[in-house]
Order: C-alpha cells, then sequence, then structure tokens
C-alpha cells in the first residue's frame, strides 16, 4: 500500500508494538501524540476514505489508554454513514466507546442508524441494533421504537435477540412506551431458542418495573409459558450447547425465576401457580457446583419473594442453612445476603443460625465480615443482646483494625438501644473504649458522658473503673477523654471510694495519683488539642476538689503558659489566674457540672444527622439544665438586655458629651487598635454602640446587635448561634482585656450589664442543649479578666486614697477630667476634683464652670484655680466640688455641666452630661 | 455600707455567671469537637477526611449515574461496567452500559483494580464498591470485574464472567492477554454478542462462536 508520508502510514497492529514497546510513560506519550497528530491530519484531508476505519481503531486504542479522542467522534459518525460493513462495524464500535447518550452529537447519528434498522443486510441491522442497545438517549429511543417494534418479528434470532434487548434499554429510557412492547415481548416467550427466551425473559422483566398495566398484562399471559420454560430446561436432557457443569443453561433458569419472582410479588395466584416448579428446583438442583448453588439461590430468593406456601418457605430456609455451612465463601456470603432480606419474612428461622453468622462476623474476608455484622445487628433484641455483644467486644480485641470502626459503632448502637441497665452499659462501653478507644466516633464518648452525668449512683464506680482502664489503656484516645471528664468531674468519688457497688473491687487512689492520670493524659504524645483543653479543664477542677493539690496543679498549669497551641496557652493564663487568685470564689466556680440532659442529648444527636434541621430548643425559657442546677443559680431572664437598653434610651440621653467620641472610635479602642486613650471615652450611650458594634463583626453583619443576639438563641441555625456567640464572647473578653488594662473603673459596670446577657445566652444554649457546640470555653477569658477588672474597682471604690478618674467631658476643644475620691464611711458623698484642658491653640479666658445635679444631689463647688486655660495643653484649670448623693445605691450620679469662656473674646459655650460616674457613688 | 452591698452584689451576680459560664464551658467540651455541620472547623482531620469521603463519593460518581436515569422505583438490575484489566492495572477491554465521564471511568477504573488485585484468592469473589458490588475472577494476571446492583445474583455473574472467557478462549484458541491487547476490537465484538444493553444476549458458546465466524468473514 502506498503511503502518504503525512497520512497515518503505520497499521495498528504497527501503532500497539510501538507503545507496547515503549520504556517509559514519556515514550509511550510521545508514539501516542505522533499518532494522533497523524490521525488528524487524515481526518481532515480528504481521499483517504480506505485508511478511516484503520485510524478509528487505532484512535480507540489510544482512548483505551486514557488520551483524549474527542476529534475523533465526528469520524466515527462518518464511518458509520459508509456502504460498507467493515466500515460500519469500526464506526458503530467506535461511537459506542467515545460517546455515550449525554452527547449532543449523539442525535446526528439518529438518522443513520434508522435506515441500518431497516438495512437488508442482517448483519448491519445487528450492529445497529447493537448500538442503539448500549448508548441510546430517550430521544432516540422515542425516534427508533418503531423500528425495532418491526424487528422483534423478525425471523432471524440473532435479530430478535438483540432487538428484544434493545427495547429493555429503550423502555428503561422511555416507560411510557412499555405498553407497546409487551404483547410482543409476550410472545416471544413462546420461542424455542435461549437466547431469543432470555432476552424475551429480561424484556419481560424490565416491563414489569415500568408499568403496572404490563406487570398485569403479563401475569395474565405468561405465567404459563414460563413456568414451562423453566421446567423443560430443567428437565432438559443433556443440551452440550447450553451445559454447565451439568445442568442446562442456568442463565436463562435464573432469569426466568427472577421474573417469576416479580409476578408472584403480592399475587397469591402467581404465586400458587408457581409453586409446584418452584419445589422442583429447590429439590433436584445440585449443588455441588456454582452453577446450581446461583440457581438454588435465585430459587430461594423467588420464594422469599413471592407469597410461597410455608412448605416452600421451609424448604428455603433449610437451603440457607447448607448455604451457611458450606466451605465455600462466595456461598457463605450469598447465603448472609439473603439472609438479610430474609429476616424480615421469618425472624425465627434466622435466629437459628445466629451462632454460625457471629463466627462470619470474625472471618478473614472483609466482604463477609461486613454481610455477618449487619445481619448481627438484624438479630440482636432483648434477649440475646447480652451475649451477643459479649461475643462482638471478645472479638473486638483481635479484630482487624480496619473493621474496628465498623464493629465498634455496630456494638455501641446495640448497647445503647437495648441496654436495660446503666451498669451494663457502662461496662460494655468500658470494655469497648479500652480496646477499641482510638476507633470509636465522637458522639459514642459524648453519650457515654452523658450517661455517666445522669447516673449519680454509678458516678462512682464509672470513675473509679475509669481510672482503672486508662492505667492499662491510657493509649486509647477517647478512653483518655472520657476518663479526664470524670476524674475532673467526680474526683472526689475516686479518691473516697464513694458509692461503691457490691462486686466492686476497691481501690487505693491518692489525690496525687488523680493528678498523675491527668498530667499523664495530658503529656501523652498522642493526645490532641481537645484532649488536652479536657485534661486543662480536670486539673483545674481537681484544683478546687483537693486544695492539697492546688499549687502543683497550679506548677502544672503554668507550664503551658507558653504552649505553642493558642487554645491552651490561653487556657492556662486563665485557669491559672483562678487558682491563684479567685480562691474564693474558686470552688462554687468549679461546681460538679449539672446534670447533662439526656433527651435534649438524643435528640441533638439525632438532629446532628440531618444537618439543616435546627438545633432543639424547648419551648420554655427555663431549661431543663437549669432547673436542674445544684446550687439553685437563678438564672437572670431577660432583665439585663432591658436594662442595657434603659440605660441608652432612658436614664441617658447623652449626645453632646461625647462629640468627638464616635462608637467606631471605640471599638478600636476595645479592640486595642487605638490604643491608649481608652479613659477618654466612656461613655453609656457609646457602649450601647460598641455593643451593637460588637455583635455586628460576627459573621453576618446585622443592624441591630442585640436582637440578633438573642433570635438565635431561639433557634437559628446552630452554627449561625455559635457564631454569633463566639464572636459575642471573644469581643467581650477583648473588652475586658482593655478594660483591664487601662483600668478606666467607668467602664467596668457596662460590662457587667453587658455580660449577663451572653452569659443567659450561653446558659440557655448550653443547658437546653449541650448542643450549640459553643466555645464557651472562649468565655473563660472573660471570667479572668473581668474578675480581675471587678477585684481593681471593688478595691478603688472601698479605699480612701483610691482615685479613679473618668473623662467626664471632651471636645474638640475641651478636655475634662474628673478624680473621684471616697471618703471612708460616707458613701455618699464623692469628692471630685475637675482638671480642664484646652487642647486648641489658643488661650481660654473667663473660663467658668457650672455644673448641674439632679434634685437628690447636692453639689458644693469650691473656687476653681484660675479663669485662664493655657492654649495646647500646656497648663490646666482645677476646680473642686463635693456632690451627696442622697439615695446612693439607688440612683446614679448624673451631673450635667456648662463651661463657657472667652477665646479671643470672643464668647464660647460648651455643655454635656456626665454620667459615666462609676457605679456606687 | 451601701457602696459595699452594691459591689458585691455585683460579683455575686457575676460569679453565677461565671459559674454557669464555667458549666457551660465543660459541657460544650465535649461538643466542640463534634464533626458536625455547625464545626467543620474543629473537626479532626481524620473526621474531615470521612466527610469528605462521604460527601465526595456521590459527586464524584452519583447513585444516578450507575443506576442511569430511571423513572420507576426500583432500579434496574444491570450491568453497570465490564472490565478487563492486568495485574499492573491496565485496561484491555472497559464496556460501560451506564454513561460516565472518562475522568470518572479512569477512577473507577482504577478503584476497582485497587479493590481486586489485593484480595486473598481464598476470599469471596465480591467486593463491594460504592453504592455496587463488583463481582471479579482472576485468570492467570488478567482481573474480569462486572459491576452489578448490590441485590443482583453474584453467583450467577461468576458464571458469565467464566462463560465469556471460555468463548475467548475458544475464539483465540487458547487466549493470552496480547490477543486481546492486539484483537481489542475482536473482543468488543465479542462482548456485544454476549452481551447487550447490560443484559445477557445469548447463553451459548457455540451460538457466538459461529456469529463470530459469519462476521469475520464480512471483514
Amino acid at each position: 500500500m502506498a503511503l502518504n508520508p503525512f497520512s497515518s502510514g503505520t497499521r495498528l497492529r504497527d501503532m500497539i508494538r510501538a507503545i507496547r514497546a515503549s520504556k517509559t510513560a514519556a515514550e509511550e506519550r510521545a508514539v501516542v501524540r505522533r499518532e494522533c497528530a497523524a490521525i488528524r491530519t487524515a481526518i481532515s484531508e480528504r481521499g483517504q476514505e480506505e485508511l478511516r476505519h484503520r485510524n478509528m481503531a487505532k484512535l480507540m486504542f489510544i482512548h483505551m489508554l486514557g488520551y483524549p479522542t474527542h476529534f475523533g467522534q465526528m469520524e466515527c459518525l462518518k464511518l458509520i454513514a459508509a456502504a460498507g460493513y467493515p466500515e460500519k462495524r469500526i464506526g458503530y464500535l467506535g461511537l459506542m466507546l467515545l460517546l455515550d447518550e449525554r452527547q449532543e452529537v449523539l442525535m446526528l447519528v439518529t438518522n443513520s442508524l434508522k435506515q441500518d434498522l431497516n438495512h437488508s443486510n442482517p448483519f448491519i441491522v445487528g450492529l445497529a441494533l447493537c448500538a442503539l442497545g448500549n448508548i441510546c438517549s430517550a430521544e432516540m429511543a422515542r425516534d427508533l421504537a418503531p423500528e425495532v417494534e418491526k424487528l422483534l418479528r423478525s425471523r432471524d434470532v440473532n435479530t430478535k435477540k438483540k432487538a428484544a434487548l434493545c427495547s429493555v434499554r429503550i423502555v428503561r429510557k422511555v416507560p411510557d412506551l412499555a405498553e407497546n412492547f409487551m404483547g410482543l415481548a409476550a410472545s416471544l416467550l413462546k420461542e424455542k431458542h435461549h437466547g431469543v427466551l432470555i432476552s424475551a425473559v429480561q424484556l419481560c422483566t424490565e416491563l414489569c418495573k415500568a408499568s403496572k398495566d404490563a406487570l398485569e398484562y403479563l401475569r395474565k399471559n405468561c405465567i404459563e409459558g414460563l413456568v414451562r420454560i423453566l421446567r423443560d430446561v430443567s428437565n432438559s436432557s443433556y443440551a452440550p450447547e447450553y451445559d454447565v457443569a451439568g445442568i442446562s443453561d442456568p442463565f436463562l433458569h435464573i432469569r426466568v425465576l427472577k421474573l417469576m419472582r416479580m409476578l408472584g410479588q403480592g399475587d397469591a395466584d402467581c404465586s400458587e401457580y408457581m409453586n409446584d416448579i418452584l419445589a422442583q428446583v429447590a429439590t433436584k438442583t445440585e449443588s455441588n457446583k456454582n452453577a446450581g448453588n446461583a440457581i438454588l439461590y435465585e430459587c430461594v430468593e423467588t420464594i422469599m419473594g413471592i407469597e410461597a406456601t410455608s412448605g416452600l418457605r421451609v424448604l428455603a430456609i433449610n437451603i440457607l442453612g447448607r448455604f451457611l455451612s458450606n466451605r465455600d465463601n462466595n456461598i457463605r456470603y450469598v447465603a448472609l445476603n439473603i439472609l438479610m432480606r430474609a429476616i424480615t419474612v421469618d425472624t425465627q428461622a434466622v435466629q437459628r443460625h445466629r451462632v454460625t453468622i457471629l463466627e462470619c462476623v470474625k472471618d478473614a474476608d472483609a466482604s463477609i465480615r461486613k454481610r455477618a455484622l449487619e445481619l448481627v445487628f438484624l438479630l440482636v433484641n432483648d434477649t440475646n443482646v447480652k451475649p451477643l455483644t459479649k461475643e462482638l467486644v471478645d472479638y473486638l480485641d483481635v479484630a482487624d483494625p480496619d473493621f474496628k470502626e465498623d464493629l465498634t459503632a455496630k456494638i455501641c448502637s446495640i448497647t445503647e438501644k437495648f441496654s436495660q441497665e446503666k451498669l451494663w452499659y457502662l461496662d460494655q462501653m468500658l470494655k469497648v473504649l479500652s480496646l477499641a478507644g482510638n476507633h470509636v466516633k465522637d458522639d459514642v464518648w459524648h453519650a457515654l458522658i452523658v450517661v455517666i452525668s445522669n447516673a449519680s449512683e454509678l458516678q462512682g464506680y464509672a470513675v473509679r473503673s475509669l481510672y482503672t482502664a486508662l492505667q492499662a489503656y491510657s493509649e486509647q484516645g477517647s478512653l483518655l477523654r472520657v476518663a479526664v471528664w470524670c476524674i475532673g468531674e467526680y474526683g472526689e468519688m475516686l479518691v473516697n471510694n464513694v458509692g461503691m457497688l457490691e462486686a466492686e473491687p476497691p481501690i487505693t487512689v491518692t489525690e496525687s495519683d488523680a493528678v498523675d492520670a491527668v498530667e499523664l493524659g495530658f503529656n501523652r504524645y498522642s493526645a490532641d488539642v481537645t484532649t488536652r483543653s479536657m485534661c486543662l479543664v480536670a486539673l483545674l477542677k481537681l484544683s478546687s476538689r483537693f486544695p492539697s493539690m492546688s499549687e502543683r496543679i497550679k506548677q502544672i498549669v503554668a507550664q503551658n503558659k507558653e504552649n505553642m497551641v493558642l487554645e491552651l496557652q490561653q487556657r492556662s493564663i486563665e485557669f491559672g489566674s483562678i487558682i491563684q487568685r479567685h480562691q474564693s470564689i474558686r470552688s462554687s466556680l468549679l461546681e460538679r457540672m449539672p446534670v447533662l440532659d439526656e433527651a435534649a442529648y438524643l435528640v441533638k444527636r439525632a438532629s446532628a444527622t440531618q444537618a439543616t434541621i435546627p438545633a432543639y430548643k424547648p419551648a420554655s425559657g427555663v431549661t431543663p439544665g437549669d432547673l436542674k442546677l445544684p446550687n439553685g443559680v437563678a438564672k437572670p431572664a431577660a432583665a439585663p438586655l432591658v436594662d442595657l437598653l434603659d440605660l441608652s434610651s432612658d436614664d441617658a440621653p447623652v449626645t453632646s458629651t461625647s462629640a468627638t467620641t464616635t462608637p467606631n472610635d471605640f471599638l478600636q479602642d476595645l479592640l486595642g487598635i487605638g490604643g491608649t486613650n481608652l479613659s477618654t471615652a466612656g461613655v453609656p450611650s457609646a457602649s450601647t454602640d460598641i455593643l451593637m458594634d460588637l455583635l455586628s463583626i460576627g459573621p453576618s453583619p446585622s443592624q441591630n446587635g442585640l436582637l440578633d443576639l438573642i433570635s438565635p438563641a431561639q433557634g437559628k441555625d446552630n452554627s449561625d448561634r455559635n457564631n454569633y456567640v463566639n464572636s459575642v464572647s471573644v469581643t467581650i473578653a477583648e473588652l475586658n482585656t482593655s478594660v483591664a488594662e487601662q483600668k478606666p473603673v467607668s467602664a467596668v459596670p457596662q460590662v457587667v450589664s453587658l455580660v449577663p446577657e451572653p452569659m443567659d445566652l450561653l446558659g440557655s444554649l448550653s443547658s437546653s442543649a449541650s448542643s450549640s457546640g459553643t466555645k464557651s470555653s472562649t468565655v473563660v477569658p472573660q471570667a479572668a479578666d473581668l474578675l480581675d477588672g471587678l477585684s481593681a474597682s471593688t478595691s478603688v471604690s472601698g479605699l480612701d486614697d483610691a482615685c479613679p478618674s473618668i473623662t467626664a467631658f471632651q471636645s474638640a476643644t475641651l478636655k475634662i477630667v474628673f478624680d473621684l475620691r471616697k471618703q471612708l464611711g460616707k458613701p455618699q458623698e464623692t469628692t471630685i476634683h475637675a482638671t480642664f484642658t484646652n487642647l486648641t491653640s489658643t488661650t481660654y479666658t473667663d473660663f467658668i464652670f457650672q455644673a448641674a445635679v439632679p434634685k437628690f444631689i447636692q453639689l458644693r463647688l469650691d473656687p476653681a484655680s484660675g479663669n485662664v486655660v493655657p492654649a495646647s495643653g500646656k497648663g490646666s484649670v482645677t476646680q473642686g466640688f463635693n456632690v451627696t448623693n442622697s439615695q446612693h445605691g439607688q440612683k446614679p450620679l448624673a451631673m450635667r455641666i456648662r463651661m463657657s469662656y472667652k477665646v479671643n473674646g470672643e464668647d464660647r459655650l460648651e455643655q454635656g452630661l456626665v454620667s459615666n460616674f462609676p457605679p456606687g457613688l | 455600707m451601701i457602696l459595699q452591698y452594691h459591689t458585691s452584689e455585683i460579683i455575686i451576680f457575676t460569679e453565677n455567671f461565671l459559674d454557669n459560664l464555667l458549666r457551660g464551658l465543660v459541657i460544650e467540651y465535649f461538643s466542640v469537637v463534634r464533626p458536625d455541620a455547625a464545626h467543620p472547623a474543629n473537626a479532626t482531620p481524620a473526621d474531615q477526611e470521612t466527610q469528605t469521603r462521604l460527601i465526595a463519593i456521590p459527586s464524584q460518581l452519583p447513585s444516578s449515574n450507575l443506576t442511569t436515569s430511571q423513572p420507576s422505583s426500583s432500579s434496574p438490575s444491570m450491568i453497570r461496567f465490564i472490565l478487563l484489566q492486568n495485574r499492573q492495572g491496565k485496561t484491555r477491554l472497559a464496556k460501560y452500559y451506564v454513561p460516565l465521564e472518562d475522568s470518572e471511568k479512569h477512577k473507577v477504573e482504577y478503584e476497582v483494580h485497587r479493590l481486586v488485585v489485593n484480595r486473598d484468592p481464598k476470599f469471596t469473589n465480591f467486593v463491594e464498591f460504592r453504592t455496587h458490588k463488583v463481582i471479579y475472577r482472576r485468570y492467570a494476571g488478567l482481573f474480569f470485574s462486572i459491576c452489578v446492583d448490590i441485590t443482583d445474583n453474584e453467583l450467577v455473574y461468576l458464571e458469565c464472567i467464566h462463560l465469556f472467557v471460555e468463548i475467548l478462549d475458544h475464539f483465540f484458541s487458547n487466549v493470552c492477554e496480547l490477543d486481546l491487547v492486539f484483537n481489542f476490537h475482536k473482543v468488543y465484538l465479542i462482548l456485544d454478542e454476549f452481551i447487550l444493553a447490560g443484559e445477557l444476549q445469548e447463553t451459548s458458546k457455540k451460538a457466538i462462536i459461529e456469529r463470530m465466524g459469519e462476521l469475520e468473514k464480512l471483514d
């Protein structure tokens, strides 16, 4: 053959050789690239018709190797349109390989297909049917269904069977067409040729699925035919053509049995009609070869599926029993498979095989294990739960690591579902955690903690056994977590052997042992941040449970002040401060956790599995968790919020004083950006704005921070709420931090009144549904810092010589700072020392300061130090005055001020309201 | 006195608050690690892995892809694909009866190979693959895999594989891998005579060989 150097000159065989000869992937790519280029050129050139199908074949090979071959798609269509069989053959093959039903190009082939379906050459008809059956789209199915129908009536068996299978595809794509085919399908069942028969049976099966009418029609018209086919094929003497291991055509057997299942399902008459032949197949089929077992398997399925007589059912169950004890893994696998389905039909029969099934759970083959485990799970009931669980737990020890996760999940759900006694549940969970603690899912040990928290009589036992288990299996992550949590909560029960059960061996654990255990857990290299955080909390709690250990715990905690993990670092600093500085409140701070609400947890867990469902929230504001608080903490209701709003709206209608203090500045100050001049601001109205701002920096910026703050609590999406609370708490923490740094006493009351609200939120969140998953841990900094701030302010206000300063007024021109002084024993009376500073570059003359107070306050002004305020803050005027609050403790101090002065002879007047006095004045 | 009372009231208040917080804190400590939707950021790497895996499977290969867009409730119990791979994972034949993207096909081929290649010969010939089941059988260095519905009759597909191999063996008289490589288009042709639209077309070896003989003459 004369070869054009630009055409793909090589033969297919040569190309395959060249590709196979490539030693590296790069070499192979080069060969492929060369060939592809040649094929492209050939495609674009005319006059290469004789090479087209060779090129297509090459392209298919290249496609099989995984290279892109889109450019060949049109070439397929051209080949299909060609006249000869060889071209068409390759064209259709390429069509099936390179294209599928989703490509638009496929529509272009519809016409060619239609012509080929009507072709006089049966082989070409066969090609077209094959392509249609393998890749036709719904549109093509609709267009070409009439042709296929016609071909179903053909005389040629090859055409007939292909047309039948093509119809299967058509009906799958367009179920509406089912009725057109049902008559033809039923008549095909009268054929003798097995190929036609099996195709027809499969078509009938598909029709039954696609249409109820077709199902009814076939029930009426072909059940006899089916029974006859099955009888013929199973009674036939040796037929070499269809023989598989001594059984005549097992494939046909199985397809017929399957169709019978569809017809017999829910139809007693049909089922009745099949009884005899099914019994015959079930009893007479040889079961020593795979083919025979395949038939038996299908037969059992059919018996289980139809309305069979009880005798037939017994037969089927017996076959299953034989399967289950078969040595062949494949057979055991299918036995487990059908048992799963049989369990709804006959639970007792399946229960009889429990022991064997349990053995299968321990099989080496993962496929069998998985089936068996699922089956065991279905078999568990109240009576057998204990022995079954014991078996599974025992096996856990030796199970494949890969399998442990599945196994623990199943054991845990079994124990949860069927546990009648908490003690038993506890013991099983303890074993699971000890043996496979690294493989259990998080909600398993969460649930365990909830249960322990609810079982007050078992808490002692739980903490002791967890402690003991931890000594032996400290490498199991979730065991460590649960143990650490319990030691933190119930440390004293561990040490004092509180609530000993009868059968429980006494153990001696000293306080330092308990701390050791937690410390060891913390230092385990495998412990993650969560575990370590839990250890820290446990240590903090132990510091209160065991005062003698306090010093040591303080040291352990202090070691982590420089931890690389921010979370741990922050936590340890906060905890350190609680241990060190707040002994008086520590014990109440570190009370035992309130009983966790089991119902809420379960609901939450259920909802967590359906991610979008909003978190469960009890209807009333009073949450179950709150009611159970042991020390009777009264939860402040919505009041703080109202107060907070009042603060800004009624009591303090401040505008003028805060002329320059925009909320934004203040926010920046709070966040420590602005830094130094916090003490210049601090008016209540501003603080409200801050709150707004603080809230609106949350993930979804809102106009009305406060309302949003509440609404998430009332059942918005979980994450939303958490983000809110998180951002709120974080920013509050920052607020507190700056408060503590700057010690502007004035800010404290706002913080205090502001904090209860988020706290409230957190409280309700955490108690109602421990769900929220809030990182309330972030709240602790506030705790610590807030305490700092408070202790500072308390000491300040208690002492004579303390003199907190507030910036009473600041504008662009003038700044007034009040130094406050209390006299011991006279809480009502406050001595104020005012300092006036000129912020402009011009001197103020004739400066007069006036103040007005509400009626319940008495004011006595001392003379000022002068009436000239030098420019640029180079000096200041001071003035002392005295206020007596007759309603001290009930109403806060408030003051209206007015400053008049002259700048270059011009009169100026400024006024404002001072309401940022610290509380208690 | 009143002042002190006042401040201490605040402290008591705060104390309760802290108390609550701390209680909250510890409660939260074990919900914070939950890998639920609310806390993707808090999920441990392993959690994330399982999550992505769970999510990824349908996106990689929507079950509707393997089950085809079937309007009726029951999925068709058809063959989804047939693979013929050697031990190195080279695909020698791949026939898909459901539409898949090329990239998905490659992924499927890779995954199926991984699944079957290391299994003990004593194990079952069935492995669960995504939402389906692969029935495979090894002949010398070649793995024949058929992917079917999870509830389908595994044993009969095992027989199918064997019948197909017998046909190939007969057609190429003592088939070996190289025959399949160089005559891949003929292998496809045989398969098209054996299985069509994911259903069995012919169960007689003799009939298929005869048919192939007729087709060969036309080429």
